[in-house]
């Protein structure tokens, strides 16, 4: 047996030409339509991690949303392609979104849920001039010392989270001329939300009379429970975040201990992920898929329609994002940063899916909204396991002004100019 | 009055250390026989979880708890064969890489299957609820963590230091090169080991799944702890591992009473300790063909 030089035959030369014309032909009008036909936004979450669990609901969000625009229509006639990529941690988000900008000549950046990867952030955003809209970072800081012209956010602060539900706590008599346990997530936005919460705190006459900072990988809290056992507070508080809430949750429920609890931070996926029969307390909520208005039913069942499941609070954070800033392009009849920076610093009112529509105040771009605040439902009226809460009224209730659970300008000094 | 709560503290913590314990001794034995350090074993871990999780919504939580252990010892033994059976007499940073490169795989099938939302799982109905002892306060559920631990030790113990099959796993331990001039074939017992150790750590993420989330980057959370108790009980140790596993959970508890943010951090500092005071870890043996 000799080997034998196989010359090509033309059948196999035809295949090669043309499955390269093929790729060409795939890769041209790519380049082409990035240019001209398409306006790109930039999507930027945690995957991994502690808060990995919300990234994935705040990416079905952005897609739904992009999905409905383009087939409303596009903006300015225009298709949007959507680029979403893991923000890992501050370093990492810092690297992308730089990315984002200078190769992949984004029109905006949507997303991110860490407060320091928000911050990172934020200032490539203010440095290149691209609008970022934070749909998931809560820290009180972001609108206060570092908020920046080119930031806004559709993500309540933690300020709005714990006036909302700090009103309940106070009208239940748990705040006023009590001892209260703070247990606290030890980064940035624990620390944070424990400073907010502890103004509040005091300010109703209440005493923080104790405070443990937990690790975020912690995931065992029985010791904390026997600590909280020992100490017998009126109320425990829980500045946590992610998977800290669902073990804390889970493992307080076990201990079976009956002092009142509740939170001031809170996500509904986190007590998804405890189960029937573990949720308990009282939480703040910035949106609940079983809210009462014509804009949640419509989203929530294209929603479930598309991915089997409801929406979390997250998701909608990140649907909302994105209309917003496609109504602006729309309205506005453009993509320059300008133009929308001046739309949304104009106190429109937005429509936000809620009872009442929601506006960014123009001297710290927060996104000015109802919160509402939830409870455990009884066992026996469980339906599914999304089925956990019930919802509370709106707040603040409806003859009150929007503003008056936000910072104000002294407990949040924001200046553009710097 | 003070005592009391360190005490109730730390008795918590020696419960808290018996699931370190079980992740940590199918570590240590894989590591020991086959040289393999597995990476991996906390997404065995996780598996462990799911399988838990999914069998107990359809069949029931007492088919489950035979189950999982199972069903992930199955799955290891099916790793062994393919991937670790490749890297046993090579470079340990080779074998460190292959496991890692599984623990991602493992992590991302889970969260293209599961989603990356916790599962929600619960106690079930019959082991719910509290026991007191005087004063102190115990999770019935964590009081059956204990006996099932102390039965899976007890049992491996028997299956190492009592039969023909530890026997041998013990000699293979020692000097794999002997055990084969004496025309034992180490292949089966690695597979078994594997297997083991593998099950094991299926077993702890079922037992976990109604107290912790079930989510898919779970084992990333316990596999250092279990890390971290092999190497202060030393390597190669059945009695170190779980001394270590016991005093890093006691150490833990004592650091949530007084210094919370630290209650991570514990274990670090007391394995510069030990590694100070011992090199080899507590009991550590003299492994000839790792140093």
């Amino acid at each position: 047996m000799s080997h034998r030089f196989q010359r090509p035959d033309r059948r196999q030369i035809i295949k090669g030409v043309g499955a390269a014309a093929l790729a060409a032909g795939i890769a041209k009008p790519h380049i082409v339509r990035a240019q001209s036909d398409t306006v790109r936004f930039g999507h930027l979450t945690p995957l991994t991690g502690f808060l990995g669990p919300l990234g994935e609901y705040a990416q079905m969000g952005v897609q739904l949303a992009v999905e409905e625009i383009n087939a409303g229509g596009g903006v300015n006639g225009k298709q949007i392609e959507l680029l979403m990529e893991d923000s890992v941690n501050p370093a990492t988000a810092s690297t992308k979104a730089e990315r984002y900008i200078e190769r992949d000549n984004v029109a905006c950046i949507v997303g991110e849920i860490s407060s320091a990867s928000g911050l990172a952030i934020s200032q490539v955003a203010d440095r290149n001039k691209v609008l970022f809209v934070n749909t998931g970072c809560n820290s009180d800081a972001l609108r206060g010392a570092n908020c920046n012209r080119y930031m806004f956010h559709v993500e309540a602060c933690n300020s709005q989270y714990v006036k909302g539900v700090g009103r309940n706590f106070l009208r239940n008599g748990l705040i006023d001329g009590k001892k209260i346990y703070f247990l606290t997530a030890d980064y940035a936005y624990g620390h944070d939300l424990s400073r907010v919460g502890k103004n509040y705190v005091t300010e109703n006459n209440g005493e923080v009379a104790w405070e443990d900072l937990v690790p975020t990988d912690a995931t065992d809290f029985s010791g904390y429970i026997l600590k909280i056992r020992q100490a017998r507070p009126d109320l425990i508080i829980s500045n946590l975040a992610g998977n800290q809430i669902t073990n804390f949750v889970k493992q307080y429920a076990e201990y079976g201990l009956d002092f009142p609890y509740g939170g001031f931070g809170f996500d509904t996926g986190v007590a998804w992920g405890a189960g029937k029969g573990n949720f308990g307390g009282e939480w703040p909520v910035i949106w609940h898929h079983l809210l009462d208005t014509p804009g949640t039913k419509a989203f929530v069942e294209a929603f479930t329609a598309k991915y089997g499941k409801p929406p979390e609070n997250q998701a909608w954070g990140d649907y909302v994002a994105t209309k917003i800033l496609a109504q602006a392009m729309n309205e506005t009849g453009s993509t320059e940063t300008d133009a929308l920076l001046e739309f949304l610093e104009g106190q429109k009112e937005l429509d936000i899916l809620k009872g009442r529509p929601g506006y960014f105040r123009d001297w710290d771009h927060q996104l000015i909204q109802e919160m509402y605040t939830m409870t455990a439902k009884p066992l026996d009226e469980v339906q599914d396991e999304w089925d956990l809460m019930v919802l509370g009224a709106p707040v603040p209730a409806a003859d009150e002004d929007l503003t008056v659970i936000a910072p104000t300008r002294e407990e949040n000094a924001c200046s553009f100019a710097s | 009055m003070e005592l009391v709560f360190i005490l109730e503290q730390l008795t918590n913590g020696l419960l808290v250390g018996v699931y370190y314990l079980l992740i940590a001794l199918g570590l240590s034995l894989i590591f020991s026989l086959g040289g393999i350090v597995n990476l991996a074993h906390g997404g065995f871990y996780a598996i462990g979880a799911y399988v838990m999780v999914t069998v107990a919504d359809r069949l029931g939580y007492p088919a489950a708890f035979v189950i999982s252990p199972i069903a992930v010892a199955l799955i290891g033994i099916v790793v062994e064969r393919v991937f670790f059976r490749k890297f046993y007499r090579l470079d340990p940073a080779l074998g460190l890489l292959l496991t890692f490169g599984i623990a991602m795989v493992i992590e991302q099938v889970l969260r293209m299957v599961f989603g990356a939302t916790p599962r929600p799982f619960s106690i079930p109905e019959f082991l719910r609820g509290q026991v007191f002892v005087g004063d102190f306060i115990y999770s019935r559920y964590r009081l059956a963590i204990l006996g099932v631990a102390v039965a899976a030790v007890a049992g491996l113990w028997y299956l190492l230091q009592r039969t023909p099959f530890g026997r041998i796993v013990r000699a293979g331990i020692q000097d794999p090169d002997m055990v084969g001039a004496l025309g034992i074939s180490l292949k089966p017992y690695l597979t078994a080991v594997a297997a083991l150790g593998i099950g094991l750590a299926g077993l702890a993420g079922g037992i976990m799944a109604p107290i912790t989330g079930v989510h898919p980057a779970m084992g990333n959370e316990i596999l250092i702890a279990a890390f971290v108790v092999v190497v202060i009980g030393g390597l190669g140790s059945f009695w170190g591992v779980v001394l270590a596993a016991l005093l890093v959970g006691a150490v833990r508890g004592l650091t949530v009473y007084f210094f919370p943010p630290a209650a991570e951090a514990s274990m670090y500092l007391l394995m510069f300790l030990v590694l100070l005071l011992r090199p080899r870890g507590l009991f550590g043996e003299r492994i000839a063909r790792l140093e």
